[in-house]
């Protein structure tokens, strides 16, 4: 019951492997760091963990499954810009259900008004709309969470708020978390475990 | 203290401001429907009578019993702009749009079906606009055997590839936005996807394509009438009363020309206002000011 990558290898360009032989896992509540140099693969390995590319080599799997397509992947994955992963056509109301419709709970925990619900993204700061982006990702069926420097934009304060209350409902819903994050002083504190890109 | 107050007030000049934009936009989309309007309301209220030949009232100037005047067979010219305006319209949103629904259709799909389909569709794509306009229409409009019939055909066969050109790039470009692979991630089908993401973002487009082909089709029904393939010479189309014209400019009967080019110049400013008002609300970054 984790999520597995096995033999994962991966390149852009033949035979300069970005990953070769990467062995990585996470169980349902626990929190993983990911950390490593700029470039060494880390968003590649979330994109293949979440199901964005599928490997050259080896396989991704979840809780002893194969992902399928054209149904909700379990394993979601929260962008670093957060103006590139929100339709700028929509209104908030319309980014957040499109997922499933969040409850008013969940809502509170990351400090969305009411209010924003109705603006255009260009209405809100990077901010506001990642946290958006979070709550989008908590789906009732997720079971993993990968957070690609979610919250390398936002000031001290308010990025201790958001991974308090994350990781809090993280916990509660058994839901294992991927942090990729150059800082290791944020690792370090919220990180069960932490594994080295591109050092094996 | 002063300078907080200051800042108040200006802000509040700035929101009034905007407010007043908005309005302003309202009002000129109000003005140009409005027109567009009491044209049509005129060309069915007014009567057919007005186009008997009058042998008494030939080449009478504008006055207020003519106020377009009337031409040299007696027929008043306002009746016969409006009825033309009517029929030129018509014609022009009918060519257009199924003009612009092949372009769309030909764009998405050459944009998502991969290489083998977007071949094919930018072989046809080049061999339309490699041939010659006219000549092309002339044939279509020939073959299919003249009339509204044939303009309408021959006009939507060939308009539609620089638009289909424009939303295959757009949905190219658009296609592997982070919020799509988002959306598939959610499980989202590609009919979701297509309709919730792609449409919206080609719908300006394909507004801006659909108006800029009026004039177009207008001035192509007028052309291909003045060769003898379109519509018949006592139908009121404003081709045919300009086409006319052309003949009796050069006498000093300026009413003939003037009043039904000016009209028609109106009406096509009418609905590229009508467009850009809406696009103008439509748009997120600008729709809340």
């Amino acid at each position: 019951m984790s999520l597995i990558g096995e033999n994962l290898g991966y390149y852009y360009h033949k035979d300069r492997w970005i990953l070769k032989d990467t062995n990585i896992s996470v169980a349902p509540g626990e929190v993983l760091g990911l950390s490593g140099y700029s470039g060494c693969g880390k968003t590649t390995l979330s994109r293949i963990l979440a199901g964005y590319i599928a490997p050259q080599r080896g396989r991704v799997t979840v809780d002893d499954q194969v992902m399928e397509r054209h149904t909700f992947r379990p394993v979601q994955l929260i962008y670093q810009h957060p103006e590139k992963a929100i339709n700028p056509k929509w209104r908030m109301r319309d980014v957040l259900t499109e997922s499933y419709a969040p409850s008013q709970e969940i809502l509170d925990a990351f400090e969305i008004r009411e209010e924003w619900l109705s603006r255009w993204p260009v209405e809100l700061s990077g901010g506001e709309k990642q946290r958006f982006c979070i709550v989008r990702a908590l789906n009732p069926a997720t079971r993993y969470i990968i957070a690609d420097e979610m919250t390398t934009m936002l000031d001290a304060i308010t990025q201790a708020k958001i991974w308090h209350s994350f990781l809090n409902i993280c916990k509660n819903r058994d839901i294992g978390v991927i942090v990729v994050s150059h800082e290791t002083s944020l690792l370090n504190r919220i990180c069960d475990r932490i594994f080295k890109v591109g050092e094996q | 203290m002063l300078s907080i107050q200051e800042e108040i007030e200006v802000q509040g000049v700035k929101v009034g401001g905007e407010f007043n934009v908005r309005k302003k936009m309202l009002l000129w989309l109000t003005i140009s429907s409005g027109f567009l309007l009491i044209i049509l309301i005129l060309s069915f209220w007014l009567s057919n009578d007005h186009l008997r030949l009058n042998a008494t009232n030939k080449n009478l100037a504008p006055s207020l019993g003519h106020l377009f005047g009337t031409d040299w067979l007696g027929r008043d010219m306002l009746t016969r702009t409006m009825k033309g305006l009517r029929l030129s319209l018509a014609v022009g949103a009918f060519a257009s749009l199924i003009s612009v629904i092949i372009a769309t259709v030909m764009g998405i799909c050459a944009a998502t079906f991969g290489k083998a389909v977007d071949a094919v569709i930018s072989w046809i794509i080049d061999l339309f606009i490699g041939m010659p306009h006219l000549v092309f229409m002339v044939l279509i409009c020939f073959i299919a055997g003249g009339g509204i019939h044939g303009i309408v055909l021959s006009i939507s066969l060939t308009h539609w590839t620089a638009l289909a050109r424009v939303v295959r790039s757009e949905v190219l470009q658009i296609k592997s936005a982070e919020y799509i692979q988002i959306s598939r991630s959610y499980g989202k089908s590609p009919w979701y996807i297509a309709r919730k993401h792609i449409m919206p973002a080609i719908f300006p487009q394909i507004m801006i394509g659909f108006l800029l082909m009026f004039p177009h089709v207008i001035l192509h029904e007028a052309a291909l009438t003045f060769l003898g393939f379109g519509l018949s010479p006592q139908t009121p189309a404003i081709g045919i009363i300009l086409s006319e014209a052309m003949s009796h400019i050069s006498t000093g009967k300026w009413w003939l020309v003037v009043f039904p080019g000016l009209l028609l110049v109106v009406v096509v400013k009418c609905f590229d206002s009508i467009g850009e008002q809406l696009r103008i609300l439509l748009e997120p970054a600008s729709s809340n000011e």
